[in-house]
């Protein structure tokens, strides 16, 4: 492992942090362009069927509408499937905008009114008329249940669950203690601050630029140029800055599709911005049902795991994630049986969202384990390091690093959870009752091969560049932190440029695998520039430094000297002129070390404590106090790091008591389509978080000991809230939310 | 959004006015509403006529105690206007209840009073509904309606009228002041807002053109016997599925008066003199007041999505009872129920 200081590993405020206060921090709707005309979606009412007749005569006969592109009049796009697949593809047939006069979905786009303002497109978009031929649609998950299948093709990069290992079902049926639990997961739309837009620069026969919402200009590069037939060389897409993402901005969305049509075909810049209600017709988390069944001795430890899920997804592609794989992973079990199935609903596809799968599967585990800790009267702390394993029985190897009971311990002592009163209802203060609920977390850590480029010109300035994006996590400040301990510089003369599909290669922002690969990439090709500044300084002749062993200097404040003898040095602008050159700039590649890879398992871990207060007549929830203690292998950024943490723990309170599409399965609709409706946690729904990471050495998992944090804080923590609500009140509520209707009891 | 005309009126005359020129006018006051369903396709006026500038921005003493709440009175302005929160905590306490600061910095008395409801289909013009598009039907009745009224409901409409500002305004028995092209009338405010029946797509008594100037509210003897609860899905900006405005004229243990109006239960602010009248003269106990919820609620008609609602409503009043007795009104920034 490199060791690098003096930035890393300290709390460091985001270096774009002023931009982006001050507006001057340009996103993909904010960049202006000569010429710009403006693209209004208009979306199917109908959930499936057809359109019968498109009417935009009245629409453009308005002054100021140039062109109203339709499934009957669109240009021609790739014909082959695979020409529309980007990199996170799951098996399938990639949704097309405007393809056909199909309706696969409710809110799917049917139209684009391009005109030149945005309010004549608008006004124009509200006179289009639509005659649909409606089919039979299906958006009710239970009543299609039945039809739930295994997917037939594997998506790329998502394990399917593990062969099963022992008898499950035998062992269950002798085990001692035996627990059930049926859990639901609604569908949940990421709703990034920023809705997503696209601005195409039109520049002629140079080509477009297009400013994308996208967690990976270069994905979004390569299906732009593959769908239009178009040289890659001709497209760059400039993303420097994303109004968060939480995974919508895995896939190229109908945004970047619309908005490229336009302008490719009226040779002219177009823009085209989604509303916020638009933002609830395209990716979502699945609506998942799951049954988890764990027989365990008296002691608590478990002879028997099986958890069965049934996600959603559309007619057109088999999305996945990895949903019961946690099962057979998290604690030591010898008898396990793990079921991973999809079923057709007429919906869009549903796509990666903030920690995918594992939010959803631990949800499941860990409300099962804390209903064995209350069947064997076992704490629920105590009953996972009962549990404990220090290997991945689904693969059979050690881990890397694996510092959870760290995480029990630290957290619990933080938590004051030796307070807890076993029973539940046991602890209440006024008209509340009290809970303490607990649960384990563990996410994937992931390295992926990356590339980035360094630059040191004379004056001391370092420029590192990789495609990568900032979806808001603090990528630019943790590249900077690298960079400048690398030459050892200051940050201030650090220059990082990210989210540009012609920067040096680097893989989607996703995954929580940034941190680990274009860290490892900027330190690397700064290594190598310092490498080469010294090779420099011991060439020259007269140099203080001529043939002294490299590992004898140090290259820090401008300077490159004799570590023993700081004297004994020269500037770099001193050095860069005697050898006539007028930069040092360097590309590196790193990829994860293939032999760990197959010989280990990565995972980052977290233990959740949630206080909750319910009004015991009333059935009112308030979360009043969560601490988090987190596992991530090294924090480059303790600052950022706990940001991370924070929003995952927010959004954890969202999902277990707030966040919901509520579809009209009658007119196949999600009908709480804006923010006044679909709740999200606001202040005052939200207490103190504590955030605490544990001492993680791992000199595996990544070049530079980084496990990544952008999705760990979620997991665990809405079982934790569900497990503090059933503390308090005896209430076992599965069905996500947990709305004030669950908890009420009969009057 | 279509295109409009806009006028900004300098005098109510000209308001008026300006109103009856068009077809299809409509006032604009803090337009938190009225911007989001023209937004919507919702509202399509041709000719918007500002009222902003109307000097009906004032909190003016009357007679007797009286409070005179202009029209343009902003939600903030009112909830801390010093004899609000003296006199009327209780008006004061359902305003800070509602939305949240920045709407409550723009939203005024006049348009909190015509606020529509939040049913979502009202919202959505890709699905049908009675009270946007008469006759074309009400999905929430078997649709999504957990938020949706189990009072006062019609086979056409199920809707909520959403504010809590006139929860707390019912209880006080205010007085809305208006003025149009047929001069000025006062309404009273059970009169002013109706029940859906058949025509859902007219929410008040008040007629096209008329202008609401302000209103008025008699002075309150409740003392510190008051409260508004409101009980919602997250602890702030959200639209209470059940909320209680009680006041009470207590003697000793026994309550004198009783002034008891839910939110969120029905198409108007739900009252029931019978109810109120059952309290009169018994003493303040957790068994009178669940009689008096038991009548209030007597005639709650549960839907597909909403039954709990009748059950919360129920612990609501006796909750709010309650608290009104024992002089601890509910706290609008402590979260915890008292
Ligand atoms: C996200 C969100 C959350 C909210 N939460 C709450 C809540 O929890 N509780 C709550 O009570 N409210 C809530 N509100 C509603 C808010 O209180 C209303 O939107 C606001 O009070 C309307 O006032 P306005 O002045 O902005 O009205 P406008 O939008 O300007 O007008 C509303 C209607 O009233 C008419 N109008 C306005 N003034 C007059 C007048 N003087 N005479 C005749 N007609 C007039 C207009 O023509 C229009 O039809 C919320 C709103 C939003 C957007
Ligand atoms: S409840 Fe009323 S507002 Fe809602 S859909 Fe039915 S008619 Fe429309």
């Amino acid at each position: 492992m490199t060791t690098v200081t003096p930035f890393v590993g300290t709390p460091r405020s985001r270096v774009d942090g002023r931009a982006k206060v001050t507006g001057a921090a340009r996103y993909a709707a904010e960049f202006d362009a000569p010429d710009l005309a403006h693209g209004w979606v208009v979306s199917s009412a109908v959930a499936r069927g057809r359109i019968a007749r498109i009417d935009t005569d009245a629409a453009m006969a308005m002054p100021g509408v140039l062109k109203i592109f339709t499934h009957e009049n669109r240009p021609r796009t790739a014909w082959f499937d695979y020409k529309h697949r980007d990199q996170t593809a799951p098996p399938g047939h990639p949704f097309r905008p405007l393809y056909s006069d199909t309706i696969l979905h409710s809110g799917q786009p049917i139209a684009l009114v391009v005109a030149e303002t945005l309010d004549i497109a608008r006004d124009a978009a509200s006179l289009v008329r639509v005659l649909y031929e409606t089919e039979e649609h299906a958006t009710d998950l239970a009543a299609r249940r039945d039809t739930a299948y295994v997917p037939p093709k594997k998506r790329s990069g998502i394990k399917p669950p593990p062969k099963p290992r022992g008898d499950a079902p035998g062992a269950f049926t002798s085990a001692p203690v035996q627990v059930r639990q049926e859990s639901r997961v609604p569908a949940e739309y990421h709703n990034p601050m920023e809705p997503h837009a696209a601005t195409v620069v039109w520049k002629g026969k140079d080509g477009i630029v297009v400013h994308d919402k996208t967690q990976g200009a270069q994905n979004s590069q390569s299906y732009i140029a593959s769908v239009f037939g178009l040289s890659p060389s001709k497209v760059q897409v400039v993303a420097p800055f994303v109004g968060g993402a939480f995974g919508s901005g895995l896939r190229p969305q109908y945004q970047v599709f619309l908005a490229v049509m336009a302008a490719l075909e009226l040779e002219r810049s177009v823009r085209v911005s989604l509303t916020r209600d638009q933002m609830f017709t395209f990716g979502h988390r699945p609506e998942t049902l799951q049954i988890v069944t764990l027989g365990a001795g008296r002691d608590g430890k478990l002879v028997s795991v099986q958890h069965d899920a049934v996600a959603e997804t559309s007619r057109l592609e088999d999305y996945q994630e990895v949903v019961v794989n946690w099962s057979g992973l998290l604690y030591r079990c010898d008898n396990v049986a793990l079921t991973y199935r999809l079923a057709q609903l007429d919906v869009s596809t549903p796509c990666d969202m903030r920690a995918p799968g594992a939010t959803i599967g631990v949800f499941a585990l860990e409300i099962a384990m804390d209903e064995l800790a209350h069947a064997t009267g076992i704490d629920p702390v105590e009953l996972r390091l009962r549990n404990h394993t220090d290997r991945d029985q689904n693969e059979d190897k050690p881990f890397t690093s694996k510092e959870l009971r760290a995480c029990y311990a630290k957290g619990a002592e933080r938590f004051g959870w030796s307070k807890r009163k076993p029973a539940p209802r046991s602890m209440r203060e006024g008209s509340e009752l009290v809970g303490y609920g607990f649960a384990t977390g563990v996410w994937e850590a992931m390295m992926m091969k990356s590339s980035a480029r360094a630059t040191l010109t004379p004056d001391g300035r370092l420029t590192v560049a990789t495609a990568t994006a900032d979806i808001g996590t603090g990528t630019y400040t943790i590249l900077t932190q690298i960079a400048a301990d690398a030459l050892g510089v200051p940050m201030e003369k650090v220059t990082t440029l990210i989210g540009d599909s012609s920067l040096p290669t680097s893989p989607i922002e996703g995954g929580s695998w940034a941190a680990a690969s274009s860290g490892a990439a900027v330190d690397a090709a700064c290594r190598s520039v310092r490498d080469a500044l010294i090779g420099l300084a011991r060439g020259l002749e007269d140099s203080p430094l001529a043939n002294i062993d490299p590992d004898r200097v140090t290259v820090r404040d401008g300077r490159v000297f004799l570590t023993a003898d700081p004297d004994q040095g020269l500037a770099i602008d001193a050095v860069m002129a005697a050898s006539g050159v007028d930069k040092i700039e360097l590309e590196e590649t790193v990829l994860p070390d293939p032999k760990t890879m197959l010989t280990h398992a990565a995972y980052t871990h977290s233990a959740v404590f949630a206080e909750v207060r319910v009004d015991e007549e009333l059935g009112i929830v308030r979360v009043t106090r969560v601490v988090n203690a987190v596992a991530a292998g090294r924090i480059l950024n303790p600052k950022t790091a706990r940001s991370q943490i924070l929003g995952g723990v927010v959004m954890g309170i969202g999902m277990a008591l707030e966040e919901e599409a509520l579809h009209d399965h009658k007119l196949g609709r999600v009908m709480n389509h804006n923010f006044a409706e679909y709740h999200i946690p606001v202040n005052a729904d939200v207490p103190d978080i504590d955030v605490l990471f544990v001492e993680e050495h791992d000199d595996k998992v990544s070049p530079l000991g980084v496990k990544g944090l952008g999705e760990i804080g979620i997991v665990g923590t809405a079982a934790a809230i569900a497990n503090a609500i059933f503390h308090a009140t005896g209430k076992r509520v599965n069905d996500l939310p947990i709305t004030v209707d669950k908890l009420l009891d009969e009057a | 959004m279509n295109r409009f005309g806009y006028t900004r009126a300098g005098s109510v005359a000209e308001a008026i006015q300006a109103f009856a020129a068009h077809p299809d006018a409509r006032f604009i006051a803090g337009g938190t509403n009225l911007v989001d369903l023209m937004k919507y396709d919702v509202e399509t006026p041709d000719h918007l006529v500002d009222i902003t500038r109307l000097p009906l921005d004032q909190v003016e003493d009357g007679t007797d105690g009286a409070l005179r709440v202009g029209a343009l009175v902003g939600n903030a302005d009112l909830a801390y206007d010093r004899r609000v929160q003296e006199r009327f905590p209780l008006l004061a306490s359902a305003l800070l209840a509602g939305a949240s600061p920045q709407l409550r910095n723009m939203a005024t008395t006049g348009g909190n009073l015509l606020q529509r409801t939040r049913c979502h289909y009202f919202y959505d013009p890709a699905t049908p509904c009675n009270k946007r598009e008469p006759g074309t039907g009400c999905p929430a009745i078997q649709g999504v309606n957990r938020n949706h009224a189990i009072l006062g409901t019609s086979e056409r409409c199920i809707a909520t009228h959403p504010s809590d500002l006139c929860v707390a305004l019912a209880a006080l028995e205010a007085t809305v002041l208006v003025t149009g092209p047929n001069g000025d009338r006062r309404i009273p405010f059970a009169e002013f807002h109706r029940l859906p029946d058949d025509r859902p797509e007219i929410d008040t008594t008040l007629a096209p053109g008329e202008l609401i100037t302000a209103v008025e509210i008699p002075a309150a003897d409740f003392g510190a016997h008051h409260t508004y609860l409101k009980l919602r899905d997250r602890h702030s900006y959200a639209f209470a599925l059940v909320s209680v405005a009680a006041g009470l004229a207590m003697d000793g243990g026994r309550i004198v008066r009783a002034r008891l109006a839910l939110g969120g239960v029905a198409h108007k602010p739900w009252r029931d003199p019978a109810a109120e009248a059952l309290l009169s003269g018994q003493p303040a106990t957790d068994d009178s007041f669940r009689k008096a919820a038991d009548h209030l609620l007597s005639g709650a008609v549960p839907r597909s999505g909403n039954g709990f609602k009748i059950a919360l409503a129920r612990r609501a009043i006796v909750r709010a009872l309650r608290q009104a007795a024992a002089g601890t009104p509910q706290s609008q920034t402590d979260k915890r129920i008292q």
